[in-house]
C-alpha cells in the first residue's frame, strides 16, 4: 500500500473523512467541530463535505451529546463523538459507564451499540491539571467498552477507521502532544481490522519496554539511548487497553527476561499494573528482575513547564531504569 | 475595594448608594484589569505565559461591578477566564503574573497556572477549567454561608456556554429550592469558544433560564459597571436577608479571541465593531467626565499609572524563581 507522509492530526481527518464517505449512517458530534473544524482541527473539511446534519456542533453538553450517541446507535446510526479534551470525559462518565458500556448486555445481546468516542488527552503542553490527563485508566474497569490508544499517525488512521466500523462502543484516546507528529500513513486503505493486542515496534533482546500514546515515542527514544550503550531494548505499543491481552508482551519477556511498563498516568489503578500482573502469570519463570513500572507521580499535574517536564517519564529515566534492571 | 459592610436589609430593589470615591475606584478597578490583560497578551507573545490563557478584555464591568457589591468575607468562584474576577477582589498583580509565568511566587506557586488562579483568603475559592464546574461549588459555598448565618453571599461567574451543561441546571435548582445566598452571574458574551450562541441555545436572553427555576432574575448591560453593580447590590442584599439566589445575566463581549492567539475570525466584523464602540471602560470614562468626577487628564493618569503598574508587576514576576521539582507535591495533594 503506498503511503503519504502526514501528521497524526491529518490521519484522524482522513480516517473520519473516508469512513463518513463509506457509510452514510455515520455522523460526528462535538464542540466547535463544524465551521471551526475543531479546536485541534481534527474535523478539518468535514462540515464542508458532509454538511451540518452529519457534522454537528453541539452545545457544551457532554452528558447530552455522548448519551445521545447511545440513542443514535440503537436506532440505526453509527455516531462518533469528539471530546475536545479527554478531561471532559468526566462530565459524560455516567452515560458511558452505566449506559453505553452496558446497554447491549442488558438487552440480552439483542441490540448493537456502534459508538466511537474520540477524546484528545495528554500532558506536555502546559495546560495544567484539568486539561492534561490521558483518561486511560478512568474507564479501564468498565466491562463493555473497548479502549484503544494510537501512538503514531498510521495507527491513528487505521485504528480510528476500525473503531468506526466496529459494532461496539470504542473509546479512542488520542494524544494532543502527538497531533503534529508526522509519519507514513496508508491513506485510502479499504480493509481494516481492530487490533486485538499489543504491537512490537522495535525488536530487542535485553529488555522489553511497553508504553502507550506519547510514552511509546519516549520508549523508542530510550531504546536509542540504550542501543548507544550496547543494550538491546524491545519496544511494544500496548495500543489496546481493553480488552487487554498481554500475550505479545509475555512472549517478548520470555526472550528479554526483563520488563518495564511506562504509563502517562498515576501509579494507582492504571493499566501498567494489569500488564505486570498478567505477565507475571504468564512468564514468571522467565523474569530476571522484578518488573518496573514508570508512571506519573501520585498527584495531579502541575502547570509550570519545568515541573510538568519533571513529572513525565523521560527517555533518560526509562533508559536508566532499564540499566538498573540489567545490573 | 468593598471594605464597607454592606447592609443586609431585605431587598427594596434599591442598591446601596455609590459615593463619588467608589465611582473613581470602580473606574480604576476596570482599568487595572484591562491593563493586566494587555500585559498578559504581551507577555504571552514573549513566551512568558505557558500553554494557554483566556483574556477578559471587554468583561471588566462585570468583575468590577459585582465585586463592588461584595464584602471581604463573601465567596467567589469563576472560570479559566478569571483574571478579572481575581483582580477585582484585590489579588496582587505580581502574584497573578508570577502564576501565569509558572513561577514560585505565583499565587498558587506555579502549580495552578492561568486557568486556576485561587486565593481562599480573598474569598476567591476557585477557578474552574471544566465548563460549569464552578456552579455546584458556588452552591456549596452558598450553603456554608447559609449555615454559618453571617449574611455572606456566594457568587458564581460563568459564561453563556455554561448555561447548557447539566451542572448549571442542577445548581440553579438546588440553590433555589434551598433558598441559598448565591448570585449566579452569567457573562453572556454570545460565544462559547468559536460557536455563536444561536447555534447552541434556543434564545439569546439567558435570563429566561431562571424562570424555569422560579429564581429572581435580572438582565443587565454588562458593559455598564454601575448597572452591574446595582443588580449585584440588590441581589446580594436579598441573599443576605434570606431571600435566596438571583440570576444575573450580564450582556457583554470579549474583545479578543477565546484563548491564546485565537484571531476570532468566526465573528462578524460589524458585530465586533458595534461592541468595541461600547467598551465598558470608555463608556464609564465618558460618564465620569460628564459627571465632573474625573477630567481627561486624571483619567489618562489612572490608565498610565495602572499600565506601568502592570508592566512593573510583570517584570518583577518574570524575575521570580522557577519552582523546584523537588518540592513536596504530596503535601500539596493531601493536607
Ligand atoms: C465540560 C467542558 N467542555 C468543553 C470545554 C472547552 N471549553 C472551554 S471554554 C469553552 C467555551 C465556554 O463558553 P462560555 O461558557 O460562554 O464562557 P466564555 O469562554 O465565553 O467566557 C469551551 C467549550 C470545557 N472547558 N469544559
Ligand atoms: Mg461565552
Amino acid at each position: 500500500m503506498p503511503t503519504q507522509d502526514i501528521t497524526y492530526r491529518e490521519a484522524i481527518v482522513f480516517a473520519l473523512q473516508e469512513e463518513m464517505r463509506r457509510d452514510p449512517t455515520t455522523l460526528i458530534m462535538g464542540e466547535d467541530i463544524g465551521e471551526s473544524e475543531g479546536p485541534f482541527k481534527t474535523c478539518q473539511g468535514l462540515m464542508a463535505e458532509f454538511g451540518s446534519a452529519r457534522v454537528r456542533d453541539t452545545p457544551i453538553a457532554e452528558t447530552g451529546f455522548v448519551g445521545a450517541c447511545l440513542g443514535l446507535s440503537l436506532t440505526g446510526y453509527r455516531p462518533i463523538a469528539e471530546i475536545m479534551f479527554a478531561d471532559f470525559l468526566g462530565v459524560a462518565f455516567d452515560q458511558i459507564v452505566n449506559g453505553i458500556a452496558k446497554h447491549r448486555f442488558m438487552s440480552g445481546g439483542k441490540v448493537k451499540t456502534p459508538i466511537v468516542i474520540r477524546a484528545i488527552g495528554g500532558a506536555g503542553l502546559r495546560f495544567g491539571a484539568q486539561h492534561s490527563q490521558t483518561a486511560e485508566s478512568w474507564m479501564l474497569s468498565v466491562p463493555g467498552l473497548k479502549i484503544i490508544c494510537p501512538s503514531n499517525p498510521e495507527q491513528a488512521y487505521l485504528m480510528l477507521k476500525a473503531a468506526i466500523r466496529d459494532d461496539n462502543p470504542v473509546l479512542v484516546l488520542e494524544h494532543k502532544a502527538l497531533l503534529s507528529m508526522k509519519g507514513p500513513v496508508p491513506v485510502g486503505t479499504e480493509e481494516v481490522a481492530m487490533p486485538t493486542g499489543p504491537k512490537i515496534l522495535r525488536e530487542g533482546s535485553d529488555v522489553t519496554i511497553v508504553g502507550s500514546l506519547a510514552m511509546v515515542g519516549r520508549s523508542l527514544a530510550a531504546a536509542d539511548l540504550l542501543a548507544a550503550d550496547g543494550v538491546s531494548a524491545e519496544v511494544i505499543d500496548i495500543q489496546v487497553l481493553r480488552p487487554l491481552d498481554v500475550t505479545v508482551v509475555a512472549e517478548s519477556v520470555k526472550r528479554t527476561n526483563n520488563l518495564i511498563v511506562v504509563e502517562e498516568q498515576a501509579p494507582t489503578g492504571g493499566w501498567s499494573s494489569d500488564v505486570v500482573a498478567d505477565v507475571l502469570t504468564q512468564a514468571f519463570d522467565y523474569l530476571d528482575s522484578p518488573p518496573a513500572r514508570i508512571t506519573l507521580p501520585d498527584h495531579p499535574l502541575p502547570y509550570s513547564p519545568g515541573l510538568e517536564d519533571a513529572m513525565l517519564p523521560s527517555p533518560e529515566t526509562i533508559a536508566a531504569t532499564a540499566k538498573s534492571l540489567l545490573e | 475595594m468593598a471594605a464597607r459592610k454592606k447592609s443586609a436589609k431585605p431587598s427594596n430593589q434599591v442598591p446601596d448608594p455609590l459615593t463619588d470615591d467608589d465611582r473613581v475606584e470602580l473606574f480604576r478597578s476596570m482599568v487595572g484589569i484591562r491593563e493586566f490583560e494587555e500585559q498578559v497578551q504581551r507577555s504571552y507573545l514573549e513566551g512568558l505565559v505557558h500553554g494557554t490563557t483566556h483574556l477578559c478584555n471587554g468583561h471588566e464591568a462585570v468583575s468590577s461591578g459585582v465585586a463592588q457589591a461584595l464584602r471581604p468575607d463573601d465567596y467567589v468562584s469563576y472560570t479559566y477566564r478569571g483574571h478579572g474576577h481575581c483582580l477585582a477582589r484585590g489579588m496582587d498583580m505580581e502574584a497573578a503574573f508570577a502564576e501565569l509565568f509558572g513561577r514560585v511566587d505565583g499565587v498558587c506557586g506555579g502549580i495552578g497556572g492561568s486557568m486556576h488562579l485561587t486565593d481562599i483568603d480573598k474569598g476567591l475559592i476557585g477557578a474552574f477549567g471544566i465548563v460549569g464546574g464552578g456552579l455546584p461549588v458556588a452552591v456549596g459555598a452558598g450553603l456554608s454561608a447559609q449555615l454559618a448565618n453571617k449574611e455572606q453571599v456566594s457568587v458564581s461567574f460563568f459564561g453563556d456556554g455554561a448555561a447548557n451543561i447539566g451542572a448549571f441546571h442542577e445548581s440553579m435548582n438546588i440553590a433555589q429550592v434551598w433558598k441559598l445566598p448565591v448570585l449566579f452571574v452569567c457573562e453572556n458574551n454570545l460565544y462559547g469558544e468559536f460557536t455563536r450562541i444561536n447555534h447552541t441555545t434556543p434564545y439569546e436572553d439567558l435570563v429566561i433560564r431562571a424562570r424555569g427555576y422560579a429564581m429572581e432574575a435580572v438582565q443587565v448591560d454588562g458593559n455598564d459597571v454601575e448597572e452591574v453593580y446595582a443588580a449585584a447590590s440588590i441581589a446580594a442584599m436579598r441573599a443576605r436577608g434570606g431571600g435566596g439566589p438571583t440570576f444575573i445575566e450580564a450582556k457583554t463581549y470579549r474583545h479578543r479571541g477565546h484563548s491564546r492567539t485565537d484571531p476570532a475570525k468566526y465573528r462578524d466584523p460589524a458585530e465586533v465593531e458595534e461592541w468595541l464602540k461600547r467598551d465598558p471602560i470608555t463608556l464609564y470614562r465618558k460618564d465620569l467626565i460628564a459627571r465632573g468626577l474625573l477630567d481627561a487628564k486624571a483619567a489618562d493618569a489612572i490608565v498610565a499609572e495602572l499600565q506601568s503598574e502592570a508592566k512593573a508587576a510583570a517584570d518583577r514576576a518574570a524575575a521570580s524563581e522557577w519552582p523546584s521539582a523537588d518540592q513536596d507535591f504530596m503535601a500539596k495533594t493531601f493536607a
